[in-house]
């Protein structure tokens, strides 16, 4: 830690986070802790799917690891990663000193680790629910003594989320350096725009429906069951959440994409401002699918037919965007290190993701593919390949500036080829198992979804290994060993955080810089 | 696509995680086209998408990897400068829109059949439990319950080392499975004593869940007698995977015969529809010696309206302005028969000769035809063996 302001003293440092670099580091470090944790659990699936029978875990219990996994990847993982890439870089790339209200990240943090150590002690207490992710009723009732420790958790986290959200919010719209314009700041800060706004609509919605869940098996309220209240009532609900939250989770991506690939093909990002729109139209859309997921209930034809034509419509926007990075790369100079590697096969992969979104957009067919393998491959492509890959390449990309060393490159180089021939072992052929018929969220299975249970399941633990050489090579460049890193040591790369030292001072743009339209994103 | 082997599972041999390599069932890749009109449509919708979403994205992966080949600083090349383009940008917005337009229109139509839940001919009331299904056939008054077939379940356990690859139909079986006749609409009443399941049958259509309080419709009409397997698709705690559905589609006798030895009335045998009639094969009526009247009735139809009714319209009533004479009640086609077949042969006035166009089975068929149809009721049939006569 170099010029600048010095840190807190220890205990008070990291208790407040008060710098964002501090706070998007605790983010960051409880993410990979979580990315661990639920990678784990997938693994006990994965063992227990390798043969048909049941030999690893009972059903009961693997269905509680099956809730444990989504709820911990998408919050602990996912989400919180996203939000340590935005408390970390985003103050940067706008000219700010730091997050709007600085000593509010401590607080909003800490939640998070209890809400995830909440959640993870269910199992030990009674049982956590055997549902899900998508914790649906009734059966969600039949969870024991563990329910209200769970309900808290994840309401635990949605506070933090909202809150999270709204310190990036306020910051990317007031502490913007003068000439950093909303249209003229770096994609990311736009997707985080959109992602903060999507982040604080629906985290209340989703707190409010875990509290009627406890008020129905508390308080004998009857919302979800019973004569008056409806199970789908629920559904409507969680999903008003859950639809947006997909967004949630893969707009940053589409950001990080966006600010990697113009600088290794030394090119600017084709169409800024339709990837502006488009980001804006995703965000509005993305409240007006939500029953896309609810196909099969049994909802009106009317509710069918217009879910069906709002979720085809919502692939236009997210096409342009592809289009957008393939036109970006066109007639570039373009250098594959490790972060262009990984943000090219983002655009590969989420495509994939995509085109199976939009098969199962499609109501009658989606009758087929519901509740199958089919939607698991496609959800995991989009999260995986996807968001994950995206911050890999992230990581990739800016750890030389927060280390000051250069990763090595051999290894990035080694770790991406085995990364994604593994991912696609593991992942494509789930789409074939969803097709031939196996549901989702089962324990075990018919002989005939043996072959390529094994392969996926094989796939999985290499692919799990193959992230050790990652770990290896992140844990070097945090030990300071490697190559000296220079100020900017990409050479196409644009942004305020290449004006910067590497490694970048502790405390930055105290007082705000003089932009170069260099650095802008859109300098016209 | 179909794959047959079982190299994985020897690979899993190999890693030392030991099951039997045997072979296990297909590699199946593909959704099945199904065993109902309904899942052969929704089979089209999937392929026609799957296609469109291929093309995308082999076009999109082919110009990435050109500009990766090509555009690369290693070949010293310089970047442009470009970096919007309207015109591009309007283009590849609005042309999905038409794609997805192209798409939806079908879907649709196929989204409304399915929810024609109308007209059944035998009604079946579903209830899921956990972790059973229950069948009820209001009309028959038969009702009974459907669980886990007792060599799965051993295998599950491995009970005296039972393994799932040594049972028929592993986790796909069941002890009292639904049975339905085929070519009759089934309607399904679905709903759930307790969680929510989901009843899915791949082969005779898309699942449908069975929420506690609703009851959701869903139909199918099976076109072939077999053996369908599915199983609960809605996460419904412990023995999610253990519910297995079985539907046995039988011919329209062996359905009545099951019902009334479950001790129900089994409907009329005139109630249950029959296979829809397949289309006629005119080839092979013209080439024959002899006519049944319907066969008759059906070849000489045909062979009117392709010829005939251009002049004597349709339904008999000729042009008179045009000069062409009605059939309806007209001295040819209710007099002699002879003459009737000697006018068809040979022609008169404006009317040509048919006799090198058609067979002899295709005269009689007209003629009968015209004496029977279009108003008229003569009674008698023209015969192949007539026609040959008088040629």
């Amino acid at each position: 830690m170099k010029a600048g302001a010095s840190p807190a003293r220890g205990g008070r440092r990291w208790l407040w986070l008060a710098n964002h670099k501090d706070a998007g580091t605790a983010y960051l470090v409880l993410a990979a802790i979580m990315f661990l944790v639920g990678s784990s659990l997938s693994l006990v699936i994965r063992s227990e799917l390798f043969a048909p029978g049941i030999q690893v875990v009972d059903p009961a219990v693997y269905n509680q690891i099956v809730t444990l996994h989504g709820l911990i990847m998408i919050f602990g993982g996912i989400m919180a990663a996203f939000v340590g890439f935005a408390n970390m870089m985003l103050p940067v790339m706008i000219g700010a000193h730091g997050l709007w209200a600085r000593r509010a990240s401590g607080p909003v943090f800490w939640m998070l680790p209890v809400a995830f150590a909440a959640l993870l002690v269910t199992p030990f207490i009674g049982g956590a629910p055997q549902t899900g992710w998508t914790m649906y009723p009734p059966l969600i009732m039949q969870t024991g003594p563990a329910l209200p420790v769970f309900i808290a958790a994840v309401c635990l986290t949605t506070i933090s989320g909202f809150f999270s959200s709204a310190n990036i919010l306020v910051t990317l719209l007031r502490k913007r350096a003068p000439g950093m314009a909303m249209l003229r700041m770096p994609l990311f800060a736009w997707t985080w725009v959109v992602t903060a706004f999507l982040i604080m609509a629906v985290m209340p919605v989703l707190a409010g429906t875990m509290l009627m869940l406890g008020a129905d098996r508390y308080l004998g309220t009857g919302f979800f069951g019973g004569p008056d209240g409806s199970a789908l009532l629920y559904q409507h609900l969680f999903w008003t959440f859950g639809h947006p939250e997909v967004y949630i989770m893969v707009l940053p991506a589409f950001g990080l994409v966006s600010t990697i690939i113009p600088s290794f093909a030394r090119k600017r990002l084709f169409g800024y401002t339709s990837m502006v729109y488009a980001t804006l139209s995703i965000g509005l859309l993305s409240f007006i699918v939500w029953s896309h997921h609810m196909f099969t209930t049994g909802q009106p034809l009317a509710a069918e037919m217009f879910f069906m034509f709002s979720t085809m419509i919502i692939s236009v926007p997210t096409g342009v965007k592809v289009f957008n990075w393939v036109a970006t790369m066109w007639r570039g100079a373009m250098t594959f290190e490790t972060p262009m590697l990984f943000a090219t096969a983002f655009v590969v992969m989420f495509m994939i993701g995509g085109f199976s979104g939009l098969m199962s957009s499609l109501a009658p067919v989606d009758f087929q593919y519901h509740d199958t393998y089919f939607v698991v491959a496609h959800f995991h492509y989009v999260l995986v390949p996807g968001s994950l890959f995206a911050m890999m390449a992230a990581l990739y990309y800016w750890m030389p500036k927060w280390t000051g060393v250069m990763y090595s490159e051999g290894l990035g180089q080694v770790h991406f080829w085995w990364s994604v021939i593994t991912i696609n072992v593991l992942f494509f052929p789930m789409h074939f198992l969803g097709l031939a018929g196996m549901p989702r969220r089962i324990a075990d299975y018919s002989t005939q979804f043996t072959d390529f249970n094994q392969m996926i399941s094989i796939a999985a633990g290499l692919f799990f290994a193959g992230q050790l050489i990652f770990v290896f090579n992140m844990g070097r460049s945090l030990a300071r060993r490697g190559a000296q890193a220079s100020a900017r040591p990409w050479e196409g790369a644009r942004g305020l955080e290449w004006t910067l030292a590497s490694p970048w001072p502790y405390d930055t743009f105290a007082t705000p810089p003089r932009i170069e339209a260099r650095e802008l994103a859109k300098p016209d | 696509m179909r794959l047959r082997g079982s190299g994985w599972s020897r690979a899993g041999l190999a890693v030392g995680l030991a099951i039997s390599p045997a072979a296990y069932a297909d590699w199946q890749m593909n959704l099945s086209p199904g065993a109902t009109a309904m899942t052969h449509q929704v089979w089209n919708l999937h392929t026609a998408m799957l296609a469109i979403c291929a093309t995308i994205a082999i076009g999109v992966i082919a110009v990435m990897g050109w500009s990766i080949l090509r555009h690369r600083k290693s070949r010293g090349v310089e970047p442009a400068e470009f970096h919007e383009s309207i015109g591009v940008e309007i283009a590849w917005t609005v042309l999905p829109f038409i794609v997805l337009a192209a798409i939806a229109i079908p879907a649709a139509s196929t989204l409304v059949s399915l929810y024609d839940t109308d007209a059944a001919d035998v009604h079946i009331e579903i209830t899921g439990h956990q972790w059973l299904w229950e069948y009820r056939y209001p009309d028959a008054g038969v009702h009974f319950y459907s669980r886990l077939a007792a060599d799965s379940r051993r295998a599950e356990l491995g009970v005296d080392g039972t393994r799932p690859q040594d049972v028929a139909h592993y986790l796909r079986d069941v002890d009292n499975p639904l049975v339905v006749p085929v070519h009759a609409k089934i309607g399904l009443s679905i709903t759930s004593a307790d969680v929510i399941h989901s009843w899915w049958v791949p082969a005779l259509g898309g699942k449908k869940d069975a929420i506690p309080g609703r009851i959701n419709k869903k139909w199918f009409t099976a076109d072939e007698i077999g053996t369908y397997r599915g199983q609960c698709a809605e996460l419904c705690g412990r023995g999610h995977a253990f519910m297995p559905i079985v539907v046995k589609v039988v011919s329209k006798a062996d359905y009545r015969a099951w019902l009334k030895a479950q001790g129900g009335q089994a409907p009329a045998a005139a109630d249950l529809p029959d296979a829809p009639a397949a289309p006629a094969d005119f080839d092979a009526l013209a080439a024959s010696d002899a006519l049944s009247r319907d066969e008759a009735m059906t070849l000489g139809k045909h062979v009117y309206n392709g010829l005939c009714s251009a002049c004597h319209q349709r339904d008999g009533s000729g042009l008179a302005a045009a000069g062409y004479p009605a059939l309806t009640g007209s001295d040819v086609a209710t007099g002699p028969i002879a003459a009737h077949i000697n006018q068809v042969i040979y022609g008169k006035n404006a009317m040509p000769a048919f006799g090198r166009q058609l067979t002899d089975a295709e005269i009689a068929a007209v003629v009968t035809y015209e004496r029977n149809a279009l108003g008229n009721a003569v009674g008698d049939e023209a015969t192949p063996k007539q026609v040959e006569d008088l040629r």
